[in-house]
């Protein structure tokens, strides 16, 4: 059926020689130079970067409960447009995700819209309130075969609570994603503390906040043998914990957000809460480190920390202000920008961090894998050529809050295919996949 | 100037043009008819998200010698979840026609937002933003320290700055936006800072200000010092352990009896002390002190009326916003 054929011409195969992708029923069906097209949709890749899908392990959906934020729709959309064919959806909606109910509702939305692999999280704790585990093993059992649990947004900061859920989660092969950030010494907490908060009279969030965490975390991790995966890490000391713990041998994965890697506290000193976001934006020291430390290996992944807000959540005073930014559709050129075009890594480097390692930290199966023949056709096409202007209103996405509004990236996603299916053509969003009718859906 | 928001960005130039001013509305405030119609037909809005009935008035009693219209806007308690939001009440005030908004608030650069963003075109005025800045405090103390220096000095006070004076400041910095106002404009001006308060309310980054830390209020004085700035310290503090008593606060960082002598023994008579008030007696400053003949308590509230009337009177009929344009302006919007 030409209709789910697809050959894509002399695309560069993460970023190395050109060759020619042939894609049916959603695999790839052969890889070389000059394929014959078979009836099949052409599509000319040539100066084009072909990639896995980006696998994001940190993205907020809102839905259920703030569809006033963003939809598993319009999440999905902004997620395919940003060369994402998977995400993990967060459980701090309303209801929280702790339950296999609510689990297997986001994984049904996600199938519906047909945009990406929609992979639910589920939250450690009831209500994420920290003081009794969640029904992990049921969510784990669920349609929906959540693997990570997080209560991001708010710390774990019971260590009881804690060891109880890494070693729990062992028993289905579970990872525990940790919002590092000590409750008591961030109580009120505006930006990062240090030059800037002192100036501008905003209270500080200590990098000691997150970094003892983080050093708790590895040591019970190590403890009793299990798995933890750390969300957003913000500073250089968070880096050095990573990648002392990493030489013992724990098992820990670390994650940047895109944010993290461009973004320092000078922005603040605007007051514009387009800038708020926890962890914080920090200093350019902590900038240079996260980048050295994705590049070396010791932070794993980039995951978005997309969080959309209403604007009346981001046009008001500093304070009232909600924390996050979006993220899904300038993640690729920000990484671009800071990673590539400062010859820190290759768009190889590029495919492990944002699709191979997310994808096995998430396990998320037939996501993540290599353009070879006979797997799944998650596949990207990326013009790094290519420069634009960030424009919020443009986006996807219901959240207006990008700090990147206004911004020259480079790096744009041509095409995104999703099981096959071509999600984005030209730029634009062209038809969701839709699912066998014989599915469980 | 269009805003006056923080002393951080604050040009000598323009420090000195305040404080130049201001000497020429004090002669205003000896005189029997303390009025002046330089801003008739102007309106100013006094709008407080925190109770400061001292700050208000001042503001009130600045605008309304210069014959602008006041409004005073208690907004106290708004919040995104109950009643109003900034938003709306700026745009609120600007369909009102607000010439200037003076804007008191218990949020960190509450007055920067309503200056960048486009929900009202008025002149803004901080007059105090949760523990960031309070531009016209900062400039009563310096207008007060350079009548003072220039009294101690045998010169004339305007166009004067405030080089070589040593200034010491004492207490809470750490919630303090009349410390942060104080030591911007102070450098700016020429005068040599030290902060002295307990370790625990000092900010992280403070090393990078331009100015001494002590946590030694003995040594400090015995130093030598031109001017005692105390601030208001907070009984509660101690309740978040950033002290352990008031009596030990008092203790090593108040300014009590003794150190009152002390002035007296290290052969400092010309040194001054300053509050900002509301004063804790008995806290960081003892009654005696609190009424030496040293005190300039009550000084700094009488120049506070005249600094303030400076400040409005520059912002609106200063430079860039002279009456010409704004009638030609409102003519326009007419048609």
């Amino acid at each position: 059926m030409a209709e789910n054929t697809y050959l894509i011409r002399g695309a560069a195969i993460l970023g190395g020689e050109a060759e020619d992708l042939l894609i049916r029923d959603g695999m790839i069906e052969a890889r070389g130079k000059d394929l014959a097209a078979e009836g099949a949709t052409v599509i000319d890749a040539a100066g084009l970067v072909a990639l896995p899908g980006m696998v994001d392990v940190h993205t907020h959906l809102r839905e259920p409960g703030r569809e006033d934020a963003e939809t598993v729709e319009t999440g999905t959309r902004a997620a395919a447009l940003g060369g994402f064919t998977a995400v993990h959806a967060m459980a701090n909606s309303n209801p929280v995700a702790d339950t296999a109910g609510v689990v297997e509702q986001v994984h049904s939305l996600g199938r519906a819209s047909g945009w990406v692999d929609v992979r639910p999280v589920g939250a450690v704790t009831v209500g994420l309130a920290g003081e009794q585990l969640a029904e992990l093993g049921a969510m784990a059992d669920s349609r929906a075969q959540v693997r990570m649990f997080s209560d991001d947004g708010i710390c774990v900061h019971d260590p009881v609570i804690m060891r109880r859920a890494l070693e729990y989660v062992k028993a289905f092969d579970g990872v525990v994603a940790q919002h590092a950030q000590e409750p008591r010494l961030t109580a009120g907490a505006q930006m990062n503390e240090g030059t800037v908060s002192a100036v501008l009279g905003l209270t500080g969030w200590p990098a000691v906040a997150e970094e003892s965490i983080i050093a708790r975390d590895v040591l019970l991790t190590q403890h009793v043998g299990s798995r933890l995966h750390v969300c957003h890490v913000s500073t250089a000391g968070s880096v050095e914990i990573v990648r002392w713990a990493k030489a013992r041998g724990i098992n820990v994965t670390a994650e940047v957000t895109p944010h993290h890697l461009l973004l320092t506290d000078e922005l603040v000193r605007s007051y514009d809460p387009v800038y708020k976001v926890n962890p914080p934006l920090r200093t350019d020291a902590d900038v240079q480190a996260l980048r050295e430390g994705l590049a070396d290996g010791t932070i794993d992944v980039v995951g978005t920390d997309h969080a959309p807000h209403p604007s009346e959540h981001k046009e008001c005073e500093w304070a009232q202000a909600a924390m996050g930014m979006t993220g899904l559709e300038t993640a690729l050129s920000v990484v671009q920008e800071t990673m590539i075009e400062t010859g820190l890594m290759s768009w190889a480097d590029f495919a492990r961090v944002t699709s191979f390692t997310p994808a096995v930290i998430g396990r998320v199966a037939d996501q993540g894998r290599p353009l070879e023949v006979g797997e799944p056709a998650n596949v990207i096409l990326v013009d790094p050529a290519a420069r634009w202007t960030v424009d919020p209103h443009k986006m996807a996405t219901m959240g207006r809050n990008s700090p990147f509004k206004g911004k020259e990236l480079p790096g744009s996603v041509v095409a995104t295919f999703f099981k096959g299916h071509p999600t984005v053509l030209d730029g634009k969003l062209n038809t969701p996949y839709r699912y066998p009718a014989v599915s469980s859906n | 100037m269009k805003h006056l928001l923080s002393t951080e960005n604050l040009s000598a130039f323009d420090a000195i043009r305040v404080l130049d001013t201001a000497e020429e509305m004090s002669a205003v405030g000896e005189r029997e008819v303390k009025k002046l119609p330089a801003l008739r037909g102007r309106t100013v809005v006094n709008l407080f998200f925190e109770d400061s009935t001292r700050t208000r008035i001042s503001f009130e009693a600045a605008a309304k010698r210069l014959s602008a219209d006041v409004i005073n806007f208690a907004a106290k308690g708004s919040s995104v979840s109950k009643g109003e939001s900034l938003k709306d009440t700026a745009q609120t005030l600007a369909a009102m026609g607000a010439d200037a908004v003076v804007i008191r608030h218990w949020a960190s650069g509450a007055p920067h937002r309503l200056a960048a963003t486009d929900w009202i075109d008025a002149a803004v005025i901080n007059a105090g933003d949760g523990t960031h800045e309070h531009p016209t405090q900062a400039l009563l103390d310096a207008f007060t320290m350079r009548r003072h220096w220039s009294r101690v000095n045998g010169t004339e006070s305007t166009g004067a700055d405030l080089r070589g004076m040593r200034v010491a400041i004492a207490g809470d910095v750490l919630h303090s936006r009349v410390a942060r106002s104080n030591v911007w404009l102070l450098k700016t001006l020429g005068a040599e800072v030290t902060l002295v308060a307990p370790p625990t309310l000092l900010p992280i980054g403070v090393e990078h200000w331009p100015c001494k830390v002590s946590y030694d209020l003995d040594q400090t004085l015995e130093a030598g010092i031109d001017a005692m700035m105390m601030l208001r310290v907070q009984g509660e503090r101690m309740n978040a352990s950033f002290f352990p008593s008031t009596r030990e606060y008092s203790r090593r960082w108040g300014f009590d009896d003794a150190r009152l002598r002390a002035l007296d023994d290290l052969g400092m008579k010309d040194t001054i002390i300053m509050h900002p008030g509301p004063m804790n007696r008995g806290l960081e400053i003892s009654s005696a002190a609190a009424d030496s003949p040293r005190s300039t308590v009550l000084a700094q509230v009488r120049n506070g009326v005249s600094v303030r009337m400076a400040a409005l009177y520059l912002l609106l009929s200063g430079d860039s916003r002279g009456a010409a344009s704004n009638v030609s302006q409102s003519s326009k919007e007419t048609n």
